[in-house]
C-alpha cells in the first residue's frame, strides 16, 4: 500500500488542533508555532501531490480505501481528481496564510489556532472524500469552529448575528443535502455511500428530478447562491480575518465543489432538468452582488459581497454543463478563492491598523502599507478578469460556455457583471489605498508585519502565476470536467 | 412455554440483577459501620461494584443466539435485554462518581443503595416478559427514583421535585396498569409473548386494542417523558440533585424505551398500521415542543430538560420506522444520548457546586475559568446537537436513514428542522461559555478526580461513538435483531 497522502494532509491539522488543546493556554508563541508547522505541512504535501497528479490519466488518483461500516456500505475513502486537487492546494494555502496571518491574536490564542485547525481538516476532508458519509461528516464538523471563532474574536457589533446566521444558514443547508443523500442511498439499491459506485447507479428520471434540486440547492447554501446568499457578507464580515479568508475563499468553495460532486455528478438528468433554474439564479448573483458591492460604504462588506457575484461566476459554469463552463468554474474556485483571501487580509489589515472600515475615513493607505496595497491592487485585477492574472483564465472560459450552451441575454448580463465590478474594486483602490492620507492615521498607522507580507507575496504570486501560465492547472480541471461531462452525457 | 427445570442458564441470565443486589446490600451495611468522613468512599465502591458486574455480565450473561424465557416465562434473556442492562450498569457507574461530590448525596449511602436499586429495577424492566414482573419492574424503578429527585431536605424545590416525580408516576402507572388488566382480561394470559398470538385469533376490534394500547402507552410516555407526558422534566430535573436529573434524563429514560420497543412490536404487530402514524405525531410533537421550550430558557438544567424531551423525539422516529434499521438506530441514539448527557449533566454538577447557580449567566467566562470544561462541555453539546465528530451525529444519521428507509420522509425532514432549532440554543448556550466575560472569570474551578474520571469516560465514549462505531453498531443491530 502506498503511503496515505491524503490521510496525511487531512489529519495533520486535526492532531496539531489536539495537540493544542492540551497545552497550557499560557505557552501563546507555541501554540502558533504548533499550527503553522501543521499549516506548512499540509501545504506542502498539498503541493507535492499537486505537482505528482498524473494529468494524461486523469480520473481519481491518491485513492486511499478502508471499510468503516460495512454492514451500511460506510467506508473510509479518500483520493483526488483534476477537480479537487487545485481546491486542496487552495485549502492548504489559505490555511497557512490564515495561520500566518492571525499571529497577532493575543485573546486564547490556543483555542483560536485549535478551532482553525479543525476548520482546516473539515474543509480539506470534504475536498478529498469519495465517500458519501465521510463528505456529511467533514463537511458538518466545521459547524463549530466557524461559530465559535466568529463570535469569540470576531468584529464585536455583529459577531453575534452574524456567526449565529452563517452557521445555521449553512447547518440547514447541509442537512437539506443530507436528506436528498440518504434518499439516493436507499433509491439506489447498492446499500453503499461509495461516490463513484453511486455515479453508475442510473437513478431514475423523476427521482432525480425531485430529489436534484435538494441535495444541489442544500449544498449551493455554502456556495452563496441567490437568494440564500445573505449569510455570506454579513457572515464574513463578521469574522476574525482568518475565519474570513477560510470562509469566503475555501468554504464556499466546499460547498460549490459538494454541489457538483454530489448533485451534479450523481444526478446528472437532474441537473439538466434543473439548469435553467440554476442558471437564473446565479446570473442573478452575478449582477446583484455586484452591485450591492458597489454601493457599501464598509470595507470589508464590499468584498463580502463581491464574494456572492463571483461564486454567482462558478455557479454559473456550472449551469452551462459544457466543457468550457465547467472548467472555468473549477478554475474560478481556485481564483476567487485566493483572490478574496488576500481581499480579505489586506482589508483586515488595514483595519487593525485604523480601526475603521468606513470608506470615506480612509485614504491614501498605500503610502502607510504598500504591500497591502499592491496585493489589493492585483486582487482587483483578478476581480475584473485581467488578462494576465488568474481571473481572466477563469472568468473567459465561464463567458465562452454560457455563450455557447444558453441563450445570449445571460452572457450580456454576466459580462455587464464584470464592468461593474471594474466600477466598485476601482471606486475602492482609488479612495482607501490613493487619495488624501487622513491626519489621524499620519502617526498611528504603520507598515504590516514579515509575516503579513509572506502571506500577500504567496497569494499574489499564485495569482499571477496563473494568469500567465494557465497549463499549470487548466489541463488538470479539464481532465476532471471530461469525466463530469461523459457522466452527464451517459445518463 | 412452560419453565423447564431449575438450571444454571436461569442463574446466568440473572447474574446481573444478582450482583446489584448483593451491592445495595453492602452499600447498605457499610454505610452503618463507615464513620461519617468515610463514607464518600461508598462513592468509589458503588461505581467500581457497577463496573464489575458489567465485567461478570459481559463474560457470563452474553445471551445465546435464540432467546429463552427464564423463570416461569418472567424474563426473557435475550441481545436486546443485554445490551440494555449493559447501558443501565454504565450509567448508574458514572452517575454514582458524579454523585460524590454533589451534596447532599455524596456521604448518603441511602443515596447510592436507592440508586443500585433503580438500577436493578430497569435491568428487570428491559428483559420482562410478563405483565407482572414488568410493572413490578417499573414501580422498581420509579419509587427509589421519586426518592432520589426529592432528596435535598429542607429544600422546596427538590420536595416539589420528588412530589411532583411521584404524582405524576402514580397516575401514569395507575392508567398504565389498567390497560394491563384489559390485556389480561382479553388474553387470560400475562406472558407478553403469548398475548400476540391470543389477542389475534380473539378477533378483538381494532378500536378495543387500540384502546388498550393508548392506555399502556400513557405510562411508556411518561417514562421516555414524550408529549403530552413531558409536564413532569423540566420541573423534576430542576429541582432534584443534578446527577440524579442526569441518571433520570437517560439511563431511566432508556429503560422506558426498552420497554416500548418489546411491548409495541411483540404484543401489538397487528395494529401497526394504527400505531406508527400515532408514534409519529407523538414523536414530532416531542421533538417540537422540547425544542421550542428549550429556547427561551434561561437555566440550564431546564435547558437541558427540554433537549432531553426533544432527544426522545428523535428516538422515537426510530421506533416508529418499525424495521430493523430503525430499532438499531434508536438503540444506538440512544447510548451516544446517554454518554452525551451524562456529560453535559456533569458540567452543569460541577458548576452547579462551584457557583451556586444552574443559570446560564453562571457559564460566563467558564473557558478561561476551566477551558478543560468547557471543552468538555463543548463535545456534550455538539453531540447533543448531531455535530461530528460525536457519536449524536451517527444516531441522528442513522434514525434519519431509518424513517426514510420506512418512507416515513416527512418525519425526517421534520426531525431535520427540529435538530436546526436544537442546534441554535446549543450554540447560546457554548456562546456564554466562551464569549461572555464574568467577574470570577480568574478563579479557576475545582475539579475533583471522581468527576475528571467520569467525564472522561464519557468524552471517549462520544468520540468512540461518533468515529470508530461498527462495534457499537453491531451490538445495536443485534439487541434489534431479537425483536424481529
Amino acid at each position: 500500500m502506498q503511503f496515505p497522502i491524503l490521510s496525511v494532509i487531512v489529519f495533520t491539522p486535526l492532531l496539531a488542533g489536539l495537540l493544542i488543546v492540551l497545552m497550557p493556554p499560557a505557552r501563546k508563541t507555541e501554540v502558533k508555532v504548533i499550527a503553522l508547522a501543521a499549516a506548512s505541512v499540509s501545504l506542502l504535501l498539498a503541493i507535492w501531490t499537486y505537482f505528482s497528479y498524473n494529468v494524461s490519466a486523469g480520473g481519481y488518483q491518491f485513492v486511499e480505501r478502508l471499510p468503516w461500516l460495512p454492514q451500511l456500505g460506510i467506508s473510509y475513502a479518500m483520493g483526488v481528481d483534476g477537480i479537487s486537487m487545485p481546491l486542496v492546494l487552495l485549502a492548504g494555502v489559505v490555511v497557512f496564510c490564515g495561520a500566518l496571518i492571525s499571529w497577532g491574536i493575543d485573546d486564547r490564542p490556543r483555542e483560536f489556532y485549535a478551532f482553525l485547525m479543525f476548520l482546516a481538516t473539515s474543509v480539506f476532508g470534504v475536498f478529498v472524500s469519495l465517500d458519501l458519509f465521510q463528505l456529511f461528516f467533514f463537511f458538518e464538523i466545521a459547524v463549530f469552529p466557524k461559530y465559535l471563532m466568529i463570535v469569540v474574536w470576531g468584529y464585536p457589533k455583529t459577531r453575534e448575528y452574524g456567526a449565529m446566521k452563517l452557521t445555521l444558514y449553512l447547518f440547514i443547508g447541509s442537512v437539506v443535502a443530507l436528506i436528498g443523500a440518504l434518499a439516493m442511498y436507499f433509491a439506489s439499491g447498492l446499500h453503499t455511500f461509495d461516490l463513484i459506485a453511486l455515479e453508475k447507479a442510473n437513478f431514475s428520471a423523476s427521482f432525480q428530478y425531485i430529489w436534484f434540486p435538494v441535495v444541489f440547492f442544500g449544498f449551493a447554501i455554502l456556495g452563496g447562491i441567490f437568494p440564500f446568499h445573505s449569510w455570506a457578507p454579513d457572515g464574513h464580515v463578521a469574522a476574525p480575518t482568518a475565519v474570513s479568508m477560510l470562509l469566503a475563499g475555501v468554504e464556499m468553495k466546499v460547498g460549490a465543489f459538494a454541489a457538483l460532486r454530489v448533485a451534479i455528478m450523481l444526478l446528472p438528468q437532474g441537473a439538466r432538468d434543473w439548469a435553467w433554474l440554476i442558471l437564473i439564479l446565479a446570473t442573478v448573483n452575478v449582477i446583484y452582488g455586484a452591485f450591492i458591492a458597489m454601493i457599501q460604504t464598509d470595507f470589508k462588506y464590499v468584498i463580502g459581497f463581491s464574494s456572492v457575484s463571483h461564486m454567482g461566476l462558478v455557479l454559473l459554469g456550472f449551469a452551462t454543463l459544457s466543457a468550457e463552463g465547467l472548467t472555468g468554474a473549477g478554475m474560478q474556485m481556485f481564483s476567487h478563492g485566493i483572490m478574496t483571501a488576500l481581499f480579505f487580509a489586506v482589508v483586515g489589515m488595514a483595519y487593525d491598523r485604523t480601526h475603521t472600515r468606513d470608506i470615506s475615513k480612509l485614504g491614501g493607505l498605500i503610502k502607510k502599507m504598500p504591500w497591502a496595497g499592491v496585493g489589493f491592487i492585483i486582487g482587483g485585477l483578478v476581480s475584473m478578469g485581467m488578462p494576465g492574472f488568474s481571473g481572466f483564465t477563469a472568468e473567459f472560459p465561464i463567458f465562452m460556455g454560457i455563450w455557447r450552451s444558453t441563450p445570449p441575454i445571460f452572457a450580456i448580463i454576466a459580462v455587464v457583471g464584470v464592468v461593474i465590478t471594474a466600477a466598485y474594486i476601482l471606486r475602492v483602490v482609488s479612495k482607501v489605498f490613493f487619495g488624501e492620507l487622513s491626519p489621524e492615521f499620519e502617526q498611528g498607522v504603520g507598515d504590516v508585519t514579515v509575516l503579513d507580507k509572506v502571506a500577500i507575496g504567496l497569494l499574489s504570486v499564485l495569482m499571477i502565476a496563473l494568469g500567465v501560465l494557465p497549463s499549470l492547472m487548466v489541463p488538470m480541471v479539464q481532465s476532471g470536467v471530461e469525466h463530469v461531462l461523459r457522466l452527464l452525457g451517459g445518463a | 412455554m412452560a419453565a423447564g427445570p431449575f438450571n444454571a442458564t436461569m442463574i446466568l441470565a440473572i447474574l446481573p440483577q444478582i450482583g446489584l443486589l448483593a451491592l445495595g446490600v453492602l452499600v447498605s451495611i457499610l454505610d452503618l459501620l463507615w464513620k461519617e468522613n468515610q463514607k464518600r468512599n461508598l462513592g468509589w465502591l458503588t461505581a467500581s461494584g457497577l463496573a464489575l458486574i458489567m465485567v461478570l455480565a459481559g463474560v457470563f450473561t452474553a445471551p445465546a443466539a435464540q432467546p429463552v424465557l427464564v423463570f416461569g416465562g418472567m424474563l426473557r434473556h435475550d441481545w436486546l435485554s443485554f445490551v440494555f442492562q449493559m447501558i443501565f450498569l454504565f450509567g448508574a457507574a458514572l452517575t454514582a462518581l458524579f454523585a460524590m461530590d454533589s451534596e447532599p448525596l455524596s456521604r448518603k449511602g441511602e443515596a447510592y443503595m436507592l440508586l443500585v436499586a433503580a438500577t436493578l429495577g430497569m435491568t428487570l424492566m428491559a428483559s420482562a416478559a410478563d405483565l407482572i414482573m414488568l410493572f413490578l419492574a417499573i414501580e422498581m424503578t420509579s419509587i427509589p427514583l421519586y426518592i432520589l429527585a426529592g432528596f435535598i431536605v429542607g429544600d422546596n424545590k427538590s420536595t416539589e421535585s420528588g412530589f411532583k416525580y411521584l404524582l405524576f408516576g402514580a397516575t401514569t402507572s395507575a392508567v398504565m396498569l389498567y390497560g394491563f388488566s384489559l390485556l389480561y382480561g382479553f388474553a387470560g394470559t400475562t406472558q407478553i409473548y403469548q398475548l400476540a398470538g391470543i389477542l389475534q385469533q380473539g378477533q378483538f376490534s381494532t378500536f378495543t386494542l387500540i384502546a388498550v394500547l393508548m392506555l399502556v402507552l400513557v405510562g411508556f410516555s411518561f417514562k421516555v417523558s414524550a408529549v403530552p407526558f413531558h409536564f413532569w422534566a423540566p420541573d423534576v430535573y430542576e429541582g432534584s440533585p443534578t446527577p440524579i436529573a442526569g441518571f433520570l434524563s437517560t439511563a431511566s429514560k432508556a429503560a422506558g424505551f426498552a420497554v416500548l420497543m418489546r411491548f409495541l412490536l411483540v404484543v401489538f404487530p397487528m395494529t401497526e398500521h394504527y400505531w406508527i402514524p400515532l408514534l409519529a405525531v407523538i414523536s414530532t410533537a416531542t421533538m417540537i415542543v422540547g425544542n421550542t421550550l428549550a429556547l427561551a430558557q434561561k437555566n440550564v438544567k431546564r435547558l437541558l430538560a427540554y433537549s432531553s424531551i426533544a432527544q426522545a423525539g428523535y428516538m422515537l422516529i426510530g421506533v416508529a420506522s418499525v424495521s430493523p434499521l430503525g430499532i438499531t438506530a434508536s438503540v444506538f441514539y440512544l447510548t451516544a444520548y446517554l454518554v452525551t448527557n451524562l456529560a453535559a449533566f456533569g458540567v452543569v454538577t460541577i458548576v452547579g457546586r462551584s457557583t451556586g447557580s444552574d443559570e446560564l449567566s453562571a457559564y460566563a467566562g467558564l473557558s478561561r475559568r476551566a477551558p478543560g470544561l468547557a471543552m468538555v462541555f463543548l463535545v456534550a453539546l455538539l453531540s447533543l446537537g448531531g455535530i461530528p465528530p460525536f457519536g449524536g451525529f451517527v444516531g441522528k444519521i442513522l434514525v434519519f436513514a431509518a424513517a426514510i428507509n420506512s418512507n416515513l420522509i416527512w418525519l425526517a425532514v421534520l426531525g431535520i428542522l427540529n435538530s436546526i432549532i436544537a442546534l441554535y440554543y446549543y450554540l447560546m448556550v457554548l456562546k456564554v461559555v466562551y464569549l461572555y466575560r464574568s467577574e470570577d472569570e480568574n478563579r479557576p474551578l475545582a475539579i475533583p478526580r471522581s468527576w475528571a474520571i467520569a467525564m472522561g469516560l464519557c468524552v471517549v465514549g462520544i468520540l468512540l461513538l461518533g468515529t470508530v462505531f461498527g462495534p457499537w453498531y453491531q451490538w445495536s443491530v443485534t439487541a434489534a435483531s431479537s425483536l424481529f
